[in-house]
């Protein structure tokens, strides 16, 4: 018999999703709304695996609705467009991130801040205005509004591009908000993952010295090596981390356990600024007097579309690429369980089009 | 053999002074330095209670070195100016704030910003460049390089001005730097205590609606009839604090008791500010949801610079602004630290210098 999932829309879908807070992922059949008026339908080609993914696998966040299929750095090949697509057309080379709808009329909306919109519909496991259940990229076909689409150009490869549309995006968006942007400026970046390496890049990318802080020192050659880092400091050396005193600009925070801040904020410049990006699940310590030196913690979250167009197309022309390791879908629990321990070098992606195939 | 505190300078002086960690202040003789041809010398005539007294008599941030005359709120008359002071000349009214000295070389002080200077020197309980030690304002003469001194304007009286030596520039320099300032937009002051009600009365003269956020319902009738706030919001009140969420532009945080930041940091619209000048002893939480959410900032900040301090002195001139005061004499002074301690002021204490600390 068929599952609701199945029947609740006209067009079949398969990808594996997350049955339980196990987190195991397993085959699934699924199905995807006709193409609307405004919608964009794609094969899926590529997802990232986002460090979200393995938290809503696993309903570490406590909202997550079973099943569960994750996936918000998706790219792939436009299929068909609905009579009012302006910006698309069948063949494209396209993306689709974190959101796939907001209310698109409140204050933030019209300011191209979807990503702070109250109402904001996200990629996956959220309740879309037509009260199913949206399904992510981990895949064989994606259905998006047009406006939370983005045009790849020809200079990213697919794969590649996939995890701009959330790494990317959540870096690059404070970057630029914050004024950490310009060049000669000093960032730090605390925490070397997927996040964190797509910060490096992009403030390098800006014309930025960039610093490391990290717990890891088996990082520190990869990272001077190959991702271009000026300088590497381990987190818990008191002595490195004293040296680096009132150094930096600003420090863009990609960590989301738990961990002091005042080290932080103490590599500060007065005055400086500290981006949180990662979200540990209990409440920081900030201890007041840091701050005198006109020294702020702020977060971020994601980016609007406009700006992730921005990005996408700052990223092709200035050949910022994400490192990624491609797997096939049925190594997605392995690349769970590996991501879990940090293990990779910097972001997974599924390569849907190869090697996800329904059996029916 | 380092010289007594009386023998040090060739220049008697009086001030009452704490000795040890009961912050019991007494008499105490000192001496105050020759007047160098940069100095001017103040005959003190009023001297503002800052709960930064309070801390540091007791000890309550560890850096206190005793015997130590607090005191950094100080109005009073010139009696002497060096040879090479053009700005200030016997008789003239002046005032002293929290600095005293700094390196004048770096990049902050060039800037006009001493008070970030790494090398300042406070006006109390500080080393100074010489090897001795800063006593303050609860004494009747205090001699001053003539960069750290400050017209006081005309118009305004000078008990009731001294308080805006300390908390009025403290929250003055914040709501300039943080561009909080722009009219129409909407305040919050948490916390009525001395700096809180001279940030409601710098808010309202910059045209901004003013909310108090306090613990303590029975200061709502003040606040409003008398200090001017547009409205009060009891912070105890679970409904009326869910009410104002997302109301708020900006919030000068003045409570120096430890407390939790998620209630206030939900009373601010997105991209909204916490500027925190009161300084809790421990460290503060802060739920990093609720920053990346909204993309709010915690920020700090640090009195002011002397051309800021001078600015916030002629606007509050130019507005009428002063502080509400309890006139004390200076037998009475322990007593009104106890007061202070509970919050038991409206809204600071000013030590009646001229007529209560004899001359020698």
């Amino acid at each position: 018999m068929a599952s609701k999932a199945e029947v609740e829309h006209p067009r079949k879908a398969f990808g594996w999703a997350a049955r339980d807070p196990s987190g195991h992922l397993s085959p699934f059949n699924f199905s995807r709304r006709e193409t609307g008026e405004k919608d964009v339908a794609f094969k899926v080609l590529y997802c990232g695996i986002c460090h979200s993914d393995l938290h809503m696998a696993k309903n570490e966040w406590r909202f997550s609705i079973y099943p569960l299929v994750p996936g918000h750095e998706i790219t792939g090949v436009v299929t068909e467009v609905g009579s009012k697509v302006e910006k698309f057309k069948v063949g494209d080379k396209v993306g689709v991130g974190c959101l796939v709808d907001s209310c698109r009329t409140c204050q933030n909306c019209s300011n191209n801040l979807e990503n702070y919109c109250p109402q904001f519909t996200l990629t996956y496991g959220a309740k879309y205005k037509d009260g199913t259940i949206t399904y992510g990229g981990y895949s064989d076909s994606m259905v998006a509004d047009e406006h939370f689409v983005v045009r790849i150009p020809d200079g990213l490869p697919l794969d590649v591009a996939a995890p701009l549309l959330c790494a990317g995006i959540t870096v690059y968006s404070p970057l630029r908000y914050f004024a950490l942007d310009k060049p000669g400026m000093h960032v730090g970046v605390v925490g070397l993952g997927g996040l964190g390496h797509m910060a490096v890049k992009f403030a390098k990318a800006f014309g930025a010295k960039v610093t490391v802080i990290s717990t890891s020192p088996n990082k520190k050659e990869e990272a001077i090596q190959h991702l271009g880092v000026d300088s590497f400091l381990i987190s818990r050396d008191q002595d490195q981390m004293k040296a680096a005193k009132g150094t930096l600009d600003g420090i863009i925070d990609t960590v989301s356990a738990v961990h002091p801040l005042f080290p932080i904020i103490e590599l500060l410049k007065s005055p400086g600024k500290v981006v949180l990006v990662g979200v540990p699940e209990k409440p920081l310590e900030l201890p007041v007097f840091s701050l005198l030196g006109r020294k702020i913690v702020t977060g971020s979250s994601i980016g609007g579309m406009k700006e992730t167009q921005e990005m996408i197309d700052f990223a092709a022309e200035h050949n910022v690429k994400p490192d990624i390791e491609v797997i096939p879908i049925d190594y997605v629990n392995t690349a769970m369980e590996r991501l879990h321990k940090a293990d990779v070098k910097y972001r997974f992606v599924i390569d849907i089009g190869n090697t996800l195939k329904s059996s029916s | 053999m380092s010289k007594s505190p009386e023998t040090q300078y060739p220049h008697k002086a009086l001030g009452w002074a704490a000795t040890d960690t009961s912050g019991i202040l007494s008499p105490f003789h000192f001496s105050r330095r020759e007047n160098g041809d940069d100095d001017v010398t103040v005959q003190i005539l009023f001297c503002g209670v800052c709960h930064s007294d309070l801390h540091t008599v007791k000890n309550d941030w560890g850096f206190t070195t005793y015997p130590v005359v607090p005191g950094h709120e100080i109005v009073g008359v010139v009696t002497k100016v060096g040879n090479n002071v053009k700005n200030f000349k016997e008789g003239d009214k002046v005032g002293v704030g929290v600095i005293v000295e700094s390196c004048k070389e770096c990049e902050c002080c060039q800037q006009d910003l001493e008070n970030y200077c790494p090398r300042p020197v406070f006006t109390y309980n500080s080393p100074y460049y010489d090897g001795t030690r800063t006593q303050g304002g609860y004494s009747n003469s205090v001699v001053v390089h003539q960069r750290y001194v400050l017209r006081f304007p005309d118009n305004l009286p000078l008990d009731a001005g001294a308080p805006l030596l300390c908390a009025g520039i403290t929250v003055y320099s914040p709501m300039k730097y943080y561009g909080m300032t722009e009219p129409g937009k909407h305040l919050g002051v948490a916390g009525l205590g001395g700096l809180g009600h001279v940030a409601i009365k710098i808010g309202k003269a910059f045209g901004l609606k003013v909310t108090v956020i306090s613990g303590s319902p029975y200061k709502e009738a003040e606040a409003i009839d008398r200090l001017g706030a547009d409205s009060f919001l009891v912070s105890s009140d679970p409904a009326k604090m869910k009410a104002a969420m997302g109301t708020m532009d900006y919030i000068i945080d003045t409570i120096s008791a430890v407390h939790s930041l998620t209630s206030l940091l939900s009373l601010l619209k997105l991209n909204g500010k916490l500027i925190t000048v009161g300084l809790p002893n421990k460290p503060l939480e802060v739920p990093i949801f609720t920053l990346v959410a909204g993309r709010k900032l915690v920020g700090g900040s640090n009195f002011g610079g002397i051309k800021e301090t001078q600015e916030m002195l002629d606007f509050c001139g130019k507005h009428n602004i002063t502080a509400d005061i309890e006139l004390i004499k200076i037998d009475q002074i322990n007593t009104a630290m106890e007061r202070l301690s509970k919050g038991d002021v409206k809204y600071r204490f000013v030590i009646d210098v001229a007529n209560s600390i004899s001359s020698l």
